[in-house]
């Protein structure tokens, strides 16, 4: 163990990524790659194709693991030692870019599923809804907007409904970090701004980490941002700071 | 608190069917003890034998059913649990007969001595009892397929390359059993058996116990599959099935559901294999043949995966058309099988029992546009 090591498992940072490192055969997806996020922030994550972007949520929930490099959650646990589920349980719950529900359950199942509570299979052979997961259930199908659809089919849900759906199933594990991965890709105007509102309310009581191409709903969720560029970190500020900075502009527009 | 369990996951659709099942379990083995054979209700005892084989199959179909049709693993050789179950039975069976062997060896059965041992291999110990051999049937494919999840589930071994896996194992079952220093008959496999608990294999009386009991076996495990599927379980199982690395991030520990399920069914097709050998009187190697487990995924793709009721139906529907055609016109069966296999794919993706599903989407869709 380094001394940065130390400085990482001593500070207040939900998540600490330091020095991290990925190559797919040679191709370098992640250089370097250092991030800091604070309890209660809610974080944008902007960038071109190819940035990086998708293999740092990938190494943050344990699906990918780096080369080299720290990751640090919640000032202690070591992520680059944890499997999915390890990482899952210990509250990070991660959206997919690719809206994926259980398309052969209903709404309020789906919902179910994420509920944080019994995973052990031995567990829920047995296990029937308490009275406080219903309430919670309720709950949830209030904020995402859903509950006239939760005895729906899951894949006859339109485009967005299934992303709010997967919102939904994000705030169910009731994670102490949700990471976002292009929440509004495919999205109508009108759709995207209720997704920015959802996001914000989630923001009051979850850390959040978006993922996100479109700049109008970046701008909409008002927060700090970070620009990736070819696996690391290229600028970080206001939406309108990184958008002044003349590496971004070039990135974005100068190949 | 079992028992609510148990009932919790039944329909009343699957009620009736389970009562319907016990009915085909009770009412023929009666008309058969009961009636004088010149009777018109009379049922002869080849065809409590025929649908008795039928029932065992049903089971092995449900077994079937349960990890493809419900978590997506599609085993490509549950014959072998079967037929490891069939064994287990097989090797009490043999120890019943005693010195009535055409030997006449006390200890020895009659293909040991013929091949000159001079005394029983280890694994035959215990045998003889039936208290020994009825957990075996059980205890001997849930361990083989406890070993094999363990390490295909734990390395993430999915889809295809499961389904060959599984079809390896019963191929290399099947060479093993085809050996006669196995100590398991060879290739002849084992037959002859005299008596079951002390009542003679034979008589009418055990062979419509044998089938009574195949149908109330079946009956026991739509309860328990019904049970299993409609808990909170079924519904994770589910989803480990259509997304399973969503299912993943979201804390499950994937692993653990798919090897009980995939337990539970093989010592479902263990005890089905069980009840299938004193009832057919012989057990050998051919039924490890890797065609036996892809004519079991067939019987559920007809009736309708993920469903409880399709691969019964299934099960039934194809091997009464094997019997009949075996019978009338045994050159075309195979190509039968082979034109079932590709017309349910194309047309029946849901099976016979989809149908029903599809016709009441359909009827809902046109009672919506005449009212529009």
């Amino acid at each position: 163990m380094n001394a940065s090591a130390h400085t990482a498992r001593s500070t207040s940072a939900l998540l600490y990524l330091s020095g991290v490192t990925v190559s797919f055969d040679g191709f370098r997806a992640l250089n370097n790659l250092s991030l800091l996020v604070e309890p209660g922030e809610m974080r944008a994550i902007i960038g071109p194709n190819g940035a990086g972007k998708t293999t740092m949520m990938d190494v943050i929930t344990g699906k990918t693991r780096p080369d080299e490099g720290e990751v640090v959650f919640d000032g202690q646990a070591d992520l680059t030692k944890l499997d999915e589920a390890e990482i899952a349980t210990l509250g990070i719950g991660r959206k997919f870019q690719k809206p994926t529900v259980f398309e052969s359950h209903t709404v309020r199942d789906n919902l179910l599923l994420a509920l944080a509570g019994p995973r052990s299979w031995y567990r829920l052979l047995a296990a029937t809804p308490t009275k406080a997961e219903n309430d919670r259930l309720d709950e949830i199908l209030t904020v995402i907007r859903m509950g006239a659809q939760q005895h729906m089919l899951a894949a006859r849900l339109s485009h967005g409904q299934k992303q709010w759906l997967e919102i939904g199933m994000l705030l169910a594990q009731d994670p102490k970090l949700l990471l976002v991965d292009e929440p509004v890709a495919g999205m109508t105007d009108v759709e995207t701004e209720t997704t920015a509102a959802v996001l914000r309310e989630i923001n009051k009581s979850h850390s959040v980490v978006v993922v996100e191409h479109d700049m109008s709903f970046v701008r909409a969720l008002g927060v700090k941002v970070t620009v990736l560029h070819e696996g690391s970190m290229l600028a970080e500020g206001s939406l309108d700071q990184v958008s002044a900075d003349p590496r971004v502009v070039e990135v974005y527009l100068g190949r | 608190m079992i028992q609510r369990f148990l009932w919790r996951g039944l329909d009343t659709r699957l009620r009736l069917f389970i009562g319907l099942v016990l009915l085909v379990g009770i009412v023929p083995p009666l008309l058969n003890l009961l009636l004088p054979p010149s009777s018109p209700l009379y049922v002869p005892a080849y065809v409590l034998q025929l649908v008795g084989k039928y029932l065992c199959y049903a089971s092995l179909a449900l077994a079937v059913d349960l990890v493809w049709g419900y978590c997506g693993i599609l085993s490509l050789g549950h014959a072998a649990f079967f037929a490891l179950g069939g064994y287990c039975m097989g090797m009490y069976l043999m120890r019943q007969i005693g010195s009535r062997g055409v030997y006449g060896n006390p200890i020895l059965p009659d293909f040991m001595v013929f091949l000159n041992y001079k005394e029983l291999p280890w694994f035959w110990h215990g045998f003889n009892h039936f208290w020994f051999a009825a957990p075996m049937i059980v205890i001997v494919p849930s361990v083989l397929a406890l070993a094999l999840g363990w390490f295909a589930f734990r390395s993430r071994v999915t889809g295809v390359y499961l389904s060959i896996i599984t079809q390896a194992m019963t191929f290399a079952l099947m060479l093993a059993f085809f050996r006669n220093d196995m100590g398991l008959g060879g290739n002849n496999g084992m037959t002859d058996f005299k008596d079951i608990l002390g009542f003679p294999v034979q008589a009418d009386g055990t062979r419509a116990t044998l089938y009574f009991a195949s149908a109330l076996v079946l009956a026991l495990f739509l309860v328990i599959a019904g049970a299993v599927v409609g808990s909170r379980f079924g519904k994770a199982l589910m989803a480990v099935r259509d997304a399973e690395s969503r299912m993943r991030f979201l804390g499950y520990r994937v692993e653990g559901y798919k090897l009980f399920v995939f337990v539970l069914s093989a010592a479902m097709a263990g005890i089905a294999g069980a009840l299938y050998v004193p009832q057919v009187g012989i057990i050998n190697p051919s039924e490890f043949s890797p065609g036996n487990s892809i004519e079991a995924v067939l019987w559920v793709a007809v009736g309708g995966r993920g469903t409880l009721i399709g691969p019964v139906i299934g099960a039934f529907l194809v091997n009464f058309a094997k019997t009949y055609l075996t019978g009338a016109l045994p050159e075309i069966w195979l190509f039968a099988l082979g034109a079932l296999f590709v017309a349910v794919t194309l047309f029946l993706p849901r099976g016979i029992v989809g149908l029903w599903g599809q016709y009441k989407a359909r009827q809902e869709r046109t009672k919506r546009t005449a009212t529009a």
